[in-house]
């Protein structure tokens, strides 16, 4: 049989945000899929450079709308500890707070959009009624539903009564026996099991090599989580599993989002019950002396990266965001590979991805209107060059 | 792990006599929480024009021209040095620009912009979505 090679994207039903895959099909069944990624580039590092380090939490709160709390705590750590502030732990628990409300929402919604992937859309409306009442939590709060501004340098911006508390609680127990339903439905309807079961496959091995992350990276038996292995706000004091499945599937990591809720659920509770007395914030001066950092985050996704460099002005140098979803997009080739054409659409979502919070850049040359692609031996050549113009010689390491 | 069939059968039976969860909008009014942000408005009065909300707004979205009416400087008491008017001070205020983090507000040494609840802040007319508050 002949091979034909299709594109899915990158405009397409069945994906959210514009990115392109290059399916080389040999009747249905995928030999080789190529990612193509750059459709959104919104040149959000550059802009950074251009603002203050206040502006910027708003501006890296718009880095992805789903993980928004994810990519402002993990920039403001970096502020932080690049100015040598310490951040009262009321706000950290604050932090720690509005993180796993975050992640649940994110799971659910999730689970939402597995499900109508599967084709089962009576779950995906069930989870999406749900979900509302975490993000009513949210903005009861912060004030707001998805960008919920709540960090700012130094501490939080807005305090937890007990009333809130208890209004929190309330939702949070109703939440935790709808999800107790859901992993009933999850683990034990035909449908869910049929459909998603041996799709996707990547197996534990894989799974190390190519560098997953988050949940897609739990679900086939790798036990990482950066709430574990580099525990940072309050995590190493806070009791929680990390959850794991080896079944290397779709199905499994429906499952380990299911259970890693209730291990939110948990998680809120210890928090809202722990809330130390003290102040909110402290004081950061505006200018930031020279300093490097890095910190990592557990987003919902996987682990996000974010690398700050100050210069002594009250903007960054340099900042670099690596959203979870870029890796974890190795594994998505692999995933695709040998399947079927039918499947891609699941095991695609099954990431969950965030297209938006991953393109960086490319490369348009307007004078002969042709775009380029350059891997990594091209940017290490140009990096060198670069530098050697500014008098530094790096061609020797 | 063992499979049941038609297990959401009960849960779909029981939402027949449920209540939508849907609301009415816009028939029926959305309610928003206490610490809702929505839009800010302005106490000329208060302003003394220092500039930090203009400077602190992560887009641009706010101006504070000197008005153009001011108020003449009040009559020079007998033995005092002449006071000068208190300058009186405009807000341009982008809505559409604006991502309603009331961090302006938070800067104002004055308290001279308010922060609101209102959210149907939506226009045909784009030229309507920058206010001039004075
Ligand atoms: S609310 Fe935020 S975006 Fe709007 S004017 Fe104030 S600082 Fe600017
Ligand atoms: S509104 Fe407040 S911050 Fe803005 S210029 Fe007036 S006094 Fe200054």
């Amino acid at each position: 049989m002949s091979k034909i090679t299709i594109p899915l994207g990158p405009q397409h039903p069945a994906l959210k945000e514009p990115e392109n895959f290059m399916l080389v099909l040999e009747g249905e069944q995928i030999e080789n899929a190529t990612i193509n990624l750059g459709y959104n580039h919104r040149g959000m590092e550059k802009a950074a450079e251009e603002r203050t380090f206040i502006q910027n939490m708003y501006l890296l709160e718009r880095v992805c709308g789903i993980c928004s709390h994810s990519h402002t705590t993990c920039y403001v750590t970096n502020v932080e500890e690049a100015a040598k502030a310490e951040v009262p732990e009321r706000a950290l628990a604050i932090r720690v707070l509005v993180g796993e409300l975050e992640r649940v929402h994110s799971h659910l919604l999730w689970l939402g959009v597995a499900a109508y992937e599967i084709g089962f859309e009576t779950l995906f409306m069930y989870t999406w009624r749900d979900r509302e009442q975490v993000l009513d939590c949210l903005e009861l709060l912060s004030g707001n539903r998805v960008h919920y501004s709540i960090n700012t340098i130094g501490g939080v911006r807005r305090d937890i009564t007990p009333e809130q508390k208890n209004e929190v609680l309330k939702r949070i127990n109703f939440l935790e026996e709808r999800t107790k339903y859901y992993i009933k439905v999850a683990t034990e309807e035909p449908t869910v099991r049929a459909r998603a079961a041996n799709v996707g496959k990547l197996p534990y091995e894989v799974a190390l090599e190519r560098g997953a992350v988050g949940p897609t990276a739990r679900a086939s038996g790798v036990k990482r989580d950066v709430r574990k292995d580099a525990p940072y706000l309050l995590y190493d004091k806070l009791d929680f599993n990390l959850i794991t499945h080896d079944s290397c599937d779709v199905f499994g990591r429906v499952v380990v989002r299911a259970l890693e809720l209730m291990e939110s659920y948990k998680l809120i509770k210890q928090v809202l019950n722990y809330l130390p007395e003290g102040p909110l914030t402290v004081k950061v001066p505006p200018r930031i002396a020279p300093a490097e950092v890095v910190n990592l985050y557990e987003a919902p996704r996987g682990e996000d990266i974010h690398y700050l460099k100050t210069n002594g002005t009250d903007k960054p140098e340099r900042l670099k965001v690596r959203a979870p979803t870029l890796a974890n997009l190795q594994s998505v080739t692999y995933m695709l590979e040998g399947g079927w054409l039918a499947d891609v659409p699941l095991v695609i979502a099954a990431i969950d991805p965030c297209m938006s919070c991953t393109d960086r850049a490319m490369v348009y040359d307007r004078k002969t209107d042709k775009t380029q692609v350059y891997d990594w031996e091209d940017l290490r050549r140009l990096g060198i060059e670069a530098y050697k113009r500014k008098g530094v010689d790096f061609s020797k390491f | 792990m063992k499979l049941k069939p038609a297990r959401m059968l009960s849960e779909v039976l029981t939402h027949l006599f449920k209540k939508p969860a849907t609301s009415g909008y816009p028939f029926e009014k959305a309610r928003v929480t206490a610490r809702f942000r929505g839009r800010i408005d302005f106490d000329s009065g208060k302003c003394i024009g220092c500039q930090m909300c203009v400077r602190v707004c992560p887009s641009k979205a706010i101006e504070i021209p000197l008005s153009e009416e001011q108020f003449a400087a009040p009559p020079v008491q007998q033995g005092q040095p002449a006071v000068p008017a208190k300058k009186q001070f405009d807000c341009i205020m982008k809505l559409g620009s604006c991502v309603y983090c009331w961090q302006c507000a938070e800067t104002c040494p004055k308290h001279a912009l308010i922060t609101t609840q209102d959210f149907e802040l939506a226009q045909i007319d784009p030229s309507k979505l920058v206010r001039h508050y004075k």
